[in-house]
């Protein structure tokens, strides 16, 4: 802004302050739970500044039974099948739609528009409508308790598509006539041109698919009643609800802690692609 | 090396017949340059000959080869387009080298050739750039690389230049003619602008409609052109059009005035090159002005022809005042008056 009015910048700055305070300061009681020991985090006034337990609760909670009172799996195994999740879900529904995209708008084939309204419709149905049929359908398919289960029904739905469709419309005919004249074929074209142009909006698709993988809560809730199987989101539910005696915060919100940290890592990491990838237009 | 032959091809779009049987012979290593107003099927033509659009009827030949059915990478061309369809995440060496690097052939060459191909454009300097840290000039020339890498038996161009300003365009123009000459490659170049037409082809078809109405040298199309079309495409200031009746060696405009020369009998449309009119106080033809565009070297008259509401452009050399009203007389060689029938084909 170029105008210079004191109290209109005093009074953003007061309204971005809280609005900080407002997000900033759970995720810091988190961080300070995760620091202090058990016995601490039951004791009135709860504690504002970090205390010395960090390293403690890090291993207790990644290596150690869970919560004093009940079995699971360690959490850096939980960890470990939601990266799974997560990462099957982003790749495999980025694969899918990149070739479903290729395919309704560079090939005249019967019922071509028919095809793609049917997966535009699948924008209508996300899993948690259609999840009774898909959980039989899993079931049948001897896929409960597995990865596959955990992924396959996830993978197979039309936003990507929809979006890749809408990138290829933008990248210019004469690209594949030239690569016609070049002698490159439909897979080559496709490989050579397709996804280096689109690369900034696979990667803005695969910050915005790898956090929905791993946010996914309900659908592994059903498919997974193996210990081994359980995913971190769905574990820090359970631990809220699983202890008898008062809950063990610093676990917990360590576990908390843990949870956040791949999704803000993907997004650091991919940030520059990310934006490039939403707001880049010409190709 | 390879001449092209166009038989009785057409193109339909669905229902809609765009091309109505074009018929055309290119010899071997001449630049034939495809000129009509927009829509016309320029471009539809060119794309038809690359392979990019399929043949509704008739014949394709490049060589000795019919070439109907082949695929674009197949039938030895290289295309440049107009707004250039470089790969944008290549490199230029990259773009140059993938049509080779597809067709398999071994890096030395490959390198080889890109290089060559840079020196003779000038464009060594930018071999590692992203298309977009070059200049529309210099991606140009990175197209143009793109396409002589290939040898290629004909060269295609779709307007190649229209996306540069006047000055280049200019500069371009000349390159691209001495690069043809310099390869022998036969080239069909496709524009609107008949200035470029005139001084790029060595022979022009005008296409008019999905029509070509005359295929020749600039000169011929320039001197004798065989419609009104032609006539009033080629040349600039545009010809001037005058309803007339043709008499016993004479033609008789609405106003009464005669003129010596022309053949034929019965109603005619004569067409007048504006720097064919010649000042002469007591010509037969008498302009009445409305004003006068200076243009430095010459200055061209509007009006009309005195008592009549016909239009008549006139070009005079030199830089001459003119006053609104004032009536100025002309007249024309008989070698210069073209005359039409009422279909607007020539006549004699
Ligand atoms: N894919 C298509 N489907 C239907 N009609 C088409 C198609 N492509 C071109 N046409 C029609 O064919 C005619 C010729 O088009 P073309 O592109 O060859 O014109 P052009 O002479 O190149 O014009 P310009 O100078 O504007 O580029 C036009 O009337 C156009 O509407
Ligand atoms: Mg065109």
């Amino acid at each position: 802004m170029v105008e210079n009015r004191p109290w209109l910048a005093f009074f953003t700055h007061v309204v971005l302050l809280i609005g900080i305070a407002v997000i900033a300061l759970p995720i810091w009681i988190t961080f300070v739970a995760a620091t202090h020991d058990e016995i601490r985090m039951t004791q009135v006034p709860l504690p504002l500044l970090p205390g010395d337990q960090f390293w403690a609760n890090l291993k207790a909670t990644l290596f150690g039974r869970g919560l004093s009172g009940t079995e699971t799996a360690p959490v850096w195994r939980m960890l470990f099948n939601s990266l799974v999740m997560a990462m099957a879900i982003a790749l495999g529904k980025i694969a899918i739609s990149l070739l479903s995209a290729f395919a309704i708008v560079y090939f005249r084939f019967p019922f071509r528009m028919g095809f793609f309204w049917m997966i535009f419709i699948t924008l209508m149905l996300p899993v948690e409508v259609r999840i009774l049929p898909t959980f039989e359908v899993v079931a049948q398919l001897g896929m409960l308790n597995s990865y596959a289960g955990l992924t396959i029904p996830l993978i197979a739905s039309a936003t990507a598509t929809f979006m890749f469709r809408q990138v290829f419309l933008t990248i210019p005919d004469e690209m594949l006539e030239s690569a016609r004249i070049d002698g490159a074929g439909p897979m080559r074209f496709f490989f050579d041109i397709l996804l280096p142009l689109s690369r900034t909006n696979i990667a803005a698709l695969f910050v915005i698919l790898f956090i929905y993988g791993w946010n996914q809560y309900l659908w592994p809730l059903l498919i997974t009643t193996d210990q081994d199987m359980t995913t971190i989101v769905m574990s820090i539910k359970q631990m809220l609800e699983a202890a008898e005696q008062s809950p063990q915060w610093n676990i917990i919100m360590m576990t908390a802690l843990l949870a956040m940290l791949p999704p803000v890592l993907v997004v650091i990491f991919m940030q520059k692609l990310f934006v490039k990838g939403l707001t880049e237009t010409e190709k | 090396m390879a001449g092209i032959v166009l038989d009785k091809l057409k193109k339909s779009y669905g229902g809609t017949e765009v091309l109505h049987g074009v018929n055309a012979e290119i010899a071997d290593g001449e630049f034939v340059v495809i000129v009509g107003p927009s829509g016309c099927g320029k471009s539809t033509l060119l794309r038809m000959i690359a392979g990019l659009e399929s043949v509704t009827e008739g014949e394709i030949r490049i060589g000795e080869r019919v070439v109907n059915g082949l695929e674009p990478a197949q039938r030895d061309i290289a295309m440049v387009f107009q707004n250039y369809a470089l790969y944008p995440h290549m490199s230029v060496r990259q773009n140059m080298a993938y049509g080779l690097k597809i067709r398999g052939l071994p890096k030395e060459e490959i390198d080889r050739r890109v290089e060559e191909a840079a020196d003779i454009l000038e464009i060594r300097d930018y071999l590692e750039r992203k298309p977009r840290q070059l200049s529309g000039g210099q991606r140009q020339r990175v197209a143009m690389g793109r396409a002589i890498v290939r040898k290629p038996q004909v060269f295609l161009f779709d307007e190649p230049l229209s996306n540069l300003d006047a000055k280049l365009r200019v500069q371009m123009r000349l390159e691209i003619r001495r690069l043809q000459k310099r390869l022998g490659v036969t080239a069909v170049y496709v524009t609107h602008d008949q200035v470029e037409a005139m001084t790029l082809g060595d022979r022009l078809m005008v296409l008019n409609g999905g029509r070509s109405e005359q295929f020749g040298t600039p000169i011929e199309l320039y001197e004798r052109p065989q419609t009104t079309f032609v006539a009033g495409f080629i040349g600039s200031p545009a010809m001037n059009f005058l309803p007339a009746t043709a008499e016993g060696g004479e033609v008789v405009l609405e106003n009464g005035a005669r003129l010596p020369g022309g053949t034929g009998a019965g109603r005619v449309r004569l067409g007048l090159r504006p720097e064919h009119l010649l000042a002469d106080d007591g010509g037969p033809i008498r302009l009445q002005a409305i004003l006068a565009e200076q243009l430095g070297a010459s200055t061209l008259v509007h009006g009309t022809l005195e008592g009549t509401d016909s239009a008549l452009v006139a070009a005079l050399p030199g830089t001459r005042a003119v006053t609104e009203g004032e009536v100025l007389g002309f007249s024309v060689a008989p070698a210069q008056m073209h005359l039409f029938d009422g279909e607007g084909r020539r006549i004699g």
